[in-house]
């Protein structure tokens, strides 16, 4: 479970996050929705600590991660995965390689270890047959399979996914859903995922998060965010919905 | 004027917490040496060709323009040779040969390193544990401190055969005065002065522009600035620490 308590981030004069508060559950997905530039970003980044946060606290299963100091933080990392916006692979490695980065760093396991891991991680994502291939003979969604089989390589406990669907055609979107749906479930990891797809919403959030101006503006499940009376939440949904029913 | 002043101590700063982490204990002692190995064939041998077309030919400039300068009866022809090894040692094979490492390996770093940050990989080492300036640096500078003494030797035999090839081609100087010249009166030292004056550009070149690359912000068009950035301030660093070790070592 992660737990975020009252956190704050500014930069410079300006406020990112306002005093946010949520839980995300162990084996669930959490969704992070909201308007592109209210800040989804930066309070995944503040979770993850890539950003320090100005104010409250960030508990990973009772821990304190903002309390941490950086070796103490680096226990906590090794049980992270996260897929990010553009996947983030490492151009100079192929896609195996890429996989078995996270097991040569932190685990002493034999090469034919590795191999297996990574062919189970690749399986996994349905990409076993792309495992020589290099990042830039990939397409976005294979390389977004790759990031989260790179992701789960060492069997994390937190998963974050940062914008997993954009810039995806509908079709790779669901299967990217269905995949981070499964991967929670089946190793009963604590998921935030950060969006702006209703899709997603609709498909794989147990929880959802609606963030507007830095602020926490409404929480609740799938179904009820499609009835809520809350203005902004309604909009975002509410054009989401014409969009779907215009492509129909 | 007030903010570039603290502009540059922001940027010292920096790079000085950089470097501190940079110089931390590897992850893995086998994938530190693997890369080690894998940027001096990068940054070593990829610019070994250039650093011999480049140092012969100034050896070859240096002898024809020392015989051109020594057009006198009062000076012997030797000199020439002895010239075109000094100025070699001394001068243009650390410096000059440093300064175009500059430009060649210096760009590279900044732009390889630049494009990470931008497009998140630095992001997921971090995110994974991995100390990213440990595991992206050190063996860039491990790399060009190891290697650029080598390549700096090289170059000053390549300038010293550039000369005295050149220069008995155009009849400027004769084989055996040449090589009179080059062995008369020779100083160990001037070796030793060079190659320290190597380490510490080597040094220059690869964790100015690896700090540049490390913090860009933005996209292709920062990652092409953070380059220029890193190759201007580089030469710079290497021309003031070029006097600064002068004055150490020779004054």
């Amino acid at each position: 479970m992660i737990e975020i308590r009252n956190i704050s981030k500014s930069f410079g004069q300006k406020q990112v996050l306002k005093n946010i508060s949520f839980a995300a559950e162990q084996g669930k997905t959490t969704l992070v929705i909201g308007e592109s530039g209210h800040g989804k970003t930066v309070l995944m980044k503040c979770i993850v600590g890539l950003e320090e946060v100005d104010q409250g606290a960030i508990f990973y299963d009772t821990r304190n991660f903002s309390e941490m100091n950086t070796k103490q933080r680096k226990g906590i990392r090794k049980e992270m995965g996260m897929l990010f916006q553009g996947a983030a692979l490492f151009d100079s490695l192929s896609a195996e390689e890429n996989v078995a980065f996270p097991l040569s760093m932190f685990t002493d396991m034999s090469e034919e270890e590795k191999a297996e891991r990574v062919n189970f991680c690749l399986k996994k994502v349905n990409l076993e047959n792309a495992n020589k291939l290099f990042p830039s003979e990939l397409s976005g969604g294979m390389k977004k399979r790759v990031g989260i089989a790179r992701a789960i390589a060492l069997s994390p406990k937190y998963l974050f996914c940062d914008e997993p669907n954009s810039g995806l055609d509908p079709i790779t979107s669901l299967v990217i859903d269905d995949l981070i749906k499964e991967i929670t479930q089946e190793l009963n990891i604590t998921t935030i995922v950060n969006t702006h797809d209703m899709n997603s919403v609709m498909g794989i959030g147990d929880k959802v998060i609606f963030i507007y101006k830095g602020q926490k503006w409404w929480e609740g499940n799938s179904k009820d965010i499609l009835h809520t009376d809350n203005k902004e939440v309604s909009a975002f949904v509410g054009t989401a919905k014409v969009l779907k029913e215009l492509r129909k | 004027m007030i903010f570039y002043i603290s502009d540059i101590f922001f940027n010292i700063g920096r790079y000085y917490m950089l470097i501190i982490r940079t110089f931390s204990k590897p992850e893995k002692n086998y994938i530190f040496r693997k890369r080690v190995f894998e940027e001096i064939d990068t940054l070593g041998i990829g610019s070994l060709p250039l650093v011999l077309i480049i140092s012969m030919f100034m050896g070859a400039v240096i002898t024809i323009q020392a015989a051109f300068g020594f057009d006198s009866p009062w000076i012997p022809l030797y000199a020439v040779g002895m010239t075109t090894r000094d100025s070699v040692i001394l001068e243009f094979s650390p410096t000059l040969v440093s300064l175009i490492l500059a430009g060649k390996v210096g760009s590279s770093i900044a732009s390889e390193i630049g494009t990470m940050r931008v497009s998140e990989q630095i992001d997921a080492l971090e995110i994974m544990g991995v100390n990213s300036p440990t595991h992206l640096i050190l063996p860039k500078i491990t790399a060009a401190v190891l290697i650029n003494p080598f390549l700096i030797v090289i170059s000053m035999f390549a300038g010293i055969i550039g000369g005295w090839g050149f220069g008995v081609l155009t009849h400027v100087v004769t084989p055996y005065e040449y090589l009179y010249g080059i062995q008369y009166d020779f100083r160990t030292f001037n070796v030793i002065y060079a190659l320290i004056k190597t380490v510490v550009f080597a040094f220059i070149i690869s964790s100015v522009p690896a700090y540049h690359g490390y913090f860009t912000k933005g996209g292709s068009l920062e990652v092409g600035r953070s380059s220029t950035k890193s190759v201007v301030y580089s030469s710079i660093l290497i021309l003031v620490f070029n006097f600064i070790l002068t004055q150490l070592l020779l004054a």
